[in-house]
């Protein structure tokens, strides 16, 4: 009697896990979708405004009008005027134009090095493995703001400073993420296929390993943009990076500080549009973390 | 684990090195003359003479870089050329102002991190979770200088209730109202960081036998969670603290210039404004040796607690 009591209701359990554990699935499958949906779109919006930043934008970024100095939103000027007049909505279209050009340059170009790196030390190992792996191990112990900055006291304030400061040690992640996939994929048949076949080295690490390395670092790539966003704005911010008159996103925020009693806009609408890229790129990065079952790493 | 700590020492080796060299470099590398940079045009041949033996550059680059380690070793790196004070002064002040308010900041960000990662893995996968990921996704995507700003918009303009910036010494209430806000906008960055790495390690807790084994005693809820998964949740917080030491630094930078709060981000940042070679030489320096010793102690109180640790990477 028990038994036949206890089967059912073993049965009911394990239904009710399963489905549990089906709409687990689901949510996180919707998640992903919406994310993917939400983030992309932001994306393709900002790259569009950036893009046609110099069609679309109302007013010429850096025109002076001082009869209309620190206007509040309206519809003649979307997100208000600042304390010179220019116009706040046309400096945000163009500082987005410059930061996302930027922020391409700072984050391909490390992952460039730091994938052929990492892909060398992985292939050869030995010396060049031990090599790569100490110089990652001490560009990793930087702070990366401070290695920044003291580029920059070298330099002087500007983006020159930033672009040599990031690729300084923005390519150790990479590094070191394709260097593990290239343990991996050393080992795989096809590598062996290709050795075995006579290609030299260049073939066979262009043609065979990099298409099947890259997706790891490429899926990090466009988390590493929100990082490489906030670095450049704030960098900008602190007066280090690119400098003011320039429409920058952190230039304005800053340029708005000094007027946040009487100007809130200035500082929050600019803000709120560097958030909302942010969230763009974060959330097309989970998604497409997700999709490849890949743990999203959000520290650096 | 004696093994262990001596390799891992001679690992940090060449990373110390290469912070030194580096710290060091900043004034053999500059473009042109440092001392020009730092004076102008309109300096007297003699005053800049004066700065060039002040900065040691009369002497050649091995002897200099000498003078440097034996500086560093003792803690010397001369005169600020603008505070007109030994720089180790100047870092002194400023670095238990720094400390104070990271401390501050930490004890926030655990404080928001540590209910909001178990709640999200006590609820994995429901709404509670889904609304943790996005948030987090925001705050992490927000500038932090941005979100400083907006704090105190809100509660120093509008509502009047902190100092918009500055730091008032006068007594402890005072420096912990000037404090209040950039520890917030930090902990507020660092809340979700930490929350979205403690998140797996609590769900990781959570199917540990010791839980089923309380759960199974007929604990409350309530108690399983306070008592047994919190306790064990309190090492991963402060692992991933260590972690993300470069960051807390690099986020306190950017906050003490946004509230004026003259600690050594600030500091920095002076230093490379108005070429003051000797504070970001020393600074870096700083900041880097912080770095490594910070993570040196994290992996090594791991190696303790854990010695499967001390066989991983041989």
């Amino acid at each position: 009697m028990t038994i036949a009591r206890e089967v059912p209701a073993r049965q009911e359990r394990l239904l009710v896990a399963a489905r549990r554990l089906r709409r687990r699935a689901l949510s996180d499958r919707r998640w992903s979708n919406v994310a993917l949906f939400i983030g992309g779109s932001i994306v393709v919006l900002v790259a569009i405004a950036g893009l046609l930043a110099p069609w679309i934008a109302p007013y010429p970024p850096n025109e002076l009008n001082l009869m209309e100095t620190l206007q509040p939103p309206s519809s003649d000027h979307f997100f208000g005027t600042d304390e010179l007049g220019r116009d706040v909505f046309s400096r945000v279209l163009y500082g987005i134009r410059l930061d996302l050009a930027i922020v391409l340059v700072i984050t391909y170009v490390p992952l460039l090095v730091g994938v052929t790196l990492g892909m060398l030390a992985g292939y050869f190992g030995g010396w060049v493995d031990t090599v790569i792996n100490r110089a990652v191990d001490i560009v990793m112990a930087f702070p990366f703001l401070v290695v920044v900055i003291a580029v920059v006291a070298i330099t002087g304030p500007g983006l020159v400073g930033i672009f040599i400061g990031v690729l300084a040690v923005g390519w150790a992640l990479y590094a070191r993420l394709s260097r593990g996939e290239m343990l991996v994929i050393r080992e795989q048949q096809y590598m062996l296929a290709a050795k075995g076949l006579g290609y030299s080295t260049a073939r066979i690490l262009g043609r065979h390993a990099v298409p099947n390395l890259i997706r790891s670092p490429l899926v990090f790539s466009v988390a590493d943009i929100v990082l490489n966003l906030l670095l450049i704005a704030g960098v900008s911010y602190l007066g280090l990076g690119v400098q003011a008159p320039t429409a920058e996103l952190g230039v304005i925020v800053a340029d708005g500080q000094a007027h946040l009693r009487v100007g809130w806009w200035i500082t929050t609408l600019s803000g709120l549009v560097l958030v909302t890229i942010g969230v763009g790129f974060s959330m097309l990065g989970d998604a497409l973390a997700d999709r490849l079952g890949e743990e999203l790493r959000l520290t650096v | 684990m004696y093994r262990y700590l001596g390799r891992r020492l001679l690992h940090s080796v060449p990373v110390i090195a290469a912070v030194t060299v580096g710290a060091f470099a900043i004034i053999v590398l500059v473009p042109g003359d440092p001392a020009l940079n730092m004076l102008g045009y309109n300096a007297t041949p003699e005053s800049l003479a004066i700065l060039r033996r002040e900065l040691g550059l009369d002497r050649s680059v091995p002897e200099q870089f000498i003078g440097f380690l034996r500086g560093a070793v003792v803690g010397d790196f001369g005169e600020s050329i603008i505070k007109k004070e030994p720089v180790r002064d100047v870092i002194a002040t400023r670095a238990v102002i720094s400390f104070s308010l990271l401390l501050y900041s930490t004890v926030i960000a655990v404080v928001v991190a540590v209910p909001l990662a178990i709640l999200s893995a006590v609820k994995r996968n429901r709404w509670q979770d889904h609304l943790m990921r996005l948030g987090s996704m925001i705050t992490f995507a927000m500038p932090s200088f941005w979100l400083g700003l907006l704090l105190a918009l809100f509660f120093a303009i509008r509502l009047g209730w902190l100092p918009v910036a500055g730091y008032d010494k006068t007594n402890v209430l005072t420096i912990l109202r000037s404090l209040t806000l950039p520890a917030a906008t930090i902990g507020l960055f660092l809340a979700p960081i930490l929350a979205r790495t403690l998140r797996s390690s609590i769900i990781e807790i959570l199917d540990q036998e010791y839980v089923e084994a309380a759960r199974a005693r007929g604990f409350r809820e309530s108690r399983v969670i306070g008592r047994h998964v919190m306790r064990n949740s309190l090492i991963a917080t402060v692992t991933v603290l260590s972690l993300i030491i470069g960051f807390m630094i690099s986020g306190s930078v950017i906050i003490e210039n946004v509230f004026a709060i003259p600690g050594l981000g600030s500091l920095i940042v002076e230093g490379v404004l108005e070429r003051d070679y000797p504070v970001i030489q020393a600074l870096v320096l700083f900041f880097g040796l912080t770095v490594i010793a910070i993570n040196l102690a994290a992996d090594l109180a791991y190696a303790a607690i854990d010695p499967r640790v001390r066989l991983v990477d041989r």
